[in-house]
């Protein structure tokens, strides 16, 4: 598996704060990464070291295989937090400004302009200039400029803020669309319900230091606590109930007599449940069963618990 | 196209097309001649109004001296006693009553001569009233003396002292200070430049922080790039303004120059003239032969060099204050927050203009204007004002212009330097009110 990009022990101090200490990570080529932290875990910090806005104060970034350097930026694609367009500058002259300092030439940019323009739906905004323009179609152009000169790499800082639902689910689609076509994505958020389903491979950052990462598949298989969700309808539920917690925890158990329905979480000793559904099976219908997957917020307020109480 | 071009073309661009500039541009002139005329014009109102003056004369002196003229008119007033005279004056509505009593000498009159008037009088007309008793006596002293009448009044022409160089070049009576005006108006054309155009510098950069685009550029340009390119831009839109007002100003000149009945060929030679000379020189006199010498002196000015100068301290000038305002505009969220930082910029740009009226127009070579004239700050101003004089003999010393534009050149590389260390800091960060700790804290960033 070859990485897109890699980062190696990169450390970025402001005076006397640490914004990043020794932080490595590995972004393997065609895939969704997420970069997940809360508010002033170094993940901007990091992203603006991988686009050369600044530079660590040691360590290496290497991408493609190469040290960074200047002409990388054209193969990288980057839409900042703090994003904006210049508000009495007309649409297209603006995009093709962008563009054009990407390294795109004038006319190649106009012709994927207008083809991106087209694809969203943004047609006759050429000449209009961006404070004419609604909140979620000055995003849209915020992100066709971000991915026009066809970026090997591309990097959302908080991608989904500003946009309303139905915007965001279209900007959603094109960045799967993105990732087939053979790019890879960096995800920054703190909001991490909002990536989680699309992101791959994930790195937590918590204190200007990565606390896990890896693949996100794994990581919540390491994390999984064998807690099952079970919903089944039965008559005699309180009998039932108690006749399994005798050998099992069981967690907020609610029954409804009147509906005949109970419902409990379950925690076992290990992954096999073929005991518990066969005991669970005899005694009524079993209309929910469901392992209790822990999210990357469960994920990250248990590490960051777990490294405090360590230290 | 490079990245640095694309960026100084857009800059230039969103300048120019801007309505605000473009009305700027075309209207100022017209505002200044307008507000020139407009001056005049209602100067002329208030003066154009004649004063009458009654004169009660009980005295058989200064009955011939009291001669009218267009601002004031004298009417005398015929037996009268002098409580008639006041009720007459004040029937009339005349501006005041001279009154002037019996006596037995000239002197002694005037000494008991009486000015009344409705309100104090104004001081012209109190002059001008003085200056008539004051040339009557010394004339009757002088005839108490011996001297005739005509003698008298002979001795009163004008006189002025010609002057010459060692070289045997005649010199012009304020000639000096018409170079050094030169100089000023250059130096003042520095000073307005830096202030306006560095401000449009500070205002685009605080508007690409407040728009946020500000990171989306420099994921794909140097900081320094788009400061430079930004600054750039800027003063080629300062400049094409210039253009358009020196270019309508020549026009103007010739039309002038062609009413004036003045060689216009010279001037054509000097193409680029200071719009400014052509009205200090009619205002100084309407004598056209002697105009014409003033001419011809100020084409003895070094004018090439003096341009070429103009251009090296412009643009170093230029480059180390709107670096200077890129980084305040970098460093604050909103343009209210620049004060604090902008006036210890303006404060140097100001000493220099008036250090240089004062000093340099006085000696253009004495110790101050020689220490403003090195210091970098100050020096693209007061340099240009002592550079008229000529260069080496009896001129700016060489070795002052090289070693000024040395600190300049030290200093411009200096001062972008850590202007732009503070700007690439400080456009990434937002919501913080910076203060000069701060500020020297990015520098280590």
């Amino acid at each position: 598996m070859s990485s897109i990009l890699v980062a190696d022990r990169i450390t970025k101090q402001f005076g006397a704060q640490f914004a990043l200490k020794d932080v490595s990570l590995e972004i393997p080529a065609n895939s969704i990464y997420g970069l997940l932290g809360p508010n002033g875990a170094g993940k901007t910090t990091l992203i603006r070291i991988i686009n050369q806005i600044t530079y660590p104060d040691s360590g290496q970034i290497r991408f493609a295989g190469e040290p960074l350097q200047p002409h990388h930026i054209a193969m990288i694609g980057y839409l900042p937090e703090e994003r904006g367009l210049y508000k009495s500058m007309k649409v297209g002259e603006q995009a093709l400004y962008l563009a054009q300092l990407k390294g795109l030439s004038k006319a190649e940019a106009k012709k994927r302009l207008l083809y991106w323009f087209d694809r969203l739906q943004i047609g006759d905004w050429w000449n209009k200039k961006i404070q004419e323009l609604s909140k979620g179609m000055a995003q849209k152009i915020q992100f066709i400029v971000t991915v026009l000169h066809q970026p090997k790499l591309l990097i959302f800082d908080e991608p989904f803020s500003g946009f309303d639902p139905i915007n965001a689910n279209i900007i959603k689609e094109e960045i799967l669309h993105l990732k087939e076509q053979g790019t890879s994505i960096i995800f920054s958020t703190h909001r991490m319900e909002s990536v989680e389903e699309i992101c791959e491979y994930i790195t937590l950052l918590h204190n200007a230091e990565k606390i896990l990462d890896g693949k996100l598949s794994d990581i919540k298989k390491q994390y999984k606590n064998n807690i099952y969700n079970v919903g089944m309808a039965i008559q005699q539920g309180e009998e039932f109930l108690k006749e399994l917690s005798e050998r099992f925890q069981i967690i907020s158990p609610s029954f409804d007599p009147v509906a005949s329905e109970l419902e409990f979480q379950i925690q076992l000793p290990s992954g096999d449940t073929r005991s518990l559904l066969n005991q669970l099976s005899s005694k009524g219908t079993i209309y929910n069963f469901v392992e209790t997957i822990p999210t990357a917020n469960d994920i990250f307020i248990k590490t960051v618990q777990s490294k405090s109480v360590n230290e | 196209m490079n990245k640095l071009g694309l960026i100084i073309k857009r800059e230039y661009l969103a300048k120019v097309r801007n309505k605000s500039f473009v009305i700027m541009t075309f209207l100022s002139p017209i505002l200044m001649v307008g507000m020139v005329v407009l001056i005049a014009y209602l100067t002329k109102i208030n003066d154009s109004e004649t004063r009458v003056i009654g004169i009660l004369n009980e005295s058989p002196f200064y009955s011939d001296d009291f001669a009218s003229t267009e601002a004031l008119s004298f009417v005398v007033l015929r037996d009268l006693n002098l409580s008639e005279a006041r009720d007459s004056v004040i029937n009339q509505n005349f501006y005041g009553l001279l009154y002037l009593p019996e006596g037995t000498t000239a002197e002694e009159v005037a000494r008991q001569a009486y000015f009344y008037s409705k309100e104090a009088p104004n001081s012209g007309i109190t002059d001008r009233l003085d200056a008539i008793f004051r040339d009557r006596l010394r004339q009757q002293k002088l005839i108490e003396l011996g001297v005739t009448a005509e003698e008298f009044a002979s001795i009163d022409s004008g006189f002025q002292l010609k002057t010459e160089t060692f070289e045997g070049q005649q010199n012009l009576k304020g000639i000096n200070e018409l170079k050094a005006f030169i100089g000023g108006g250059f130096g003042y054309l520095i000073m307005m430049f830096i202030i306006i155009y560095g401000g449009f510098v500070m205002r685009s950069v605080i508007e690409e922080k407040t728009s946020r685009i500000i990171e989306v550029i420099i994921s794909s340009v140097k900081p320094f790039q788009l400061m430079m390119g930004k600054i750039i831009g800027t003063s080629l839109a300062g400049l094409t303004q210039f253009a358009i007002w020196i270019f309508s100003a020549t026009l103007l000149l010739f039309t002038v120059m062609s009413f004036l009945g003045l060689e216009t060929s010279a001037f054509q030679s000097a193409s680029v003239l200071p719009g400014g000379t052509v009205s200090e020189l009619s205002s100084m006199g309407s004598d056209v032969s002697e105009m014409q010498l003033y001419a011809n002196e100020l084409f003895q000015i070094p004018w090439a060099m003096l341009i070429f100068f103009f251009m090296i301290y412009f643009v170093l000038g230029y480059l180390i204050y709107s670096s200077i305002y890129a980084a305040i505009g970098a460093a604050v969220d909103n343009e209210t927050d620049t004060q604090q930082f902008i006036f210890p910029i303006i404060l140097p740009l100001m000493l220099a203009i008036y250090v240089g009226f004062f000093s340099v127009f006085g000696n253009p070579h004495g110790p101050i204007a020689v220490g403003f004239s090195l210091f970098p700050l100050t020096s693209p101003i007061v340099m240009l004002m002592r550079l008229p004089g000529g260069l080496g003999e009896g001129g700016v010393p060489i070795w002052q212009l090289v070693l000024s534009i040395f600190f300049l050149l030290i200093t411009f590389i200096g001062i972008v330097w850590l202007a732009a260390k503070i700007y690439r800091v400080g456009i990434l960060m937002y919501g913080k009110k910076p203060s000069y700790k701060e500020l020297f804290k990015w520098l280590k960033y």
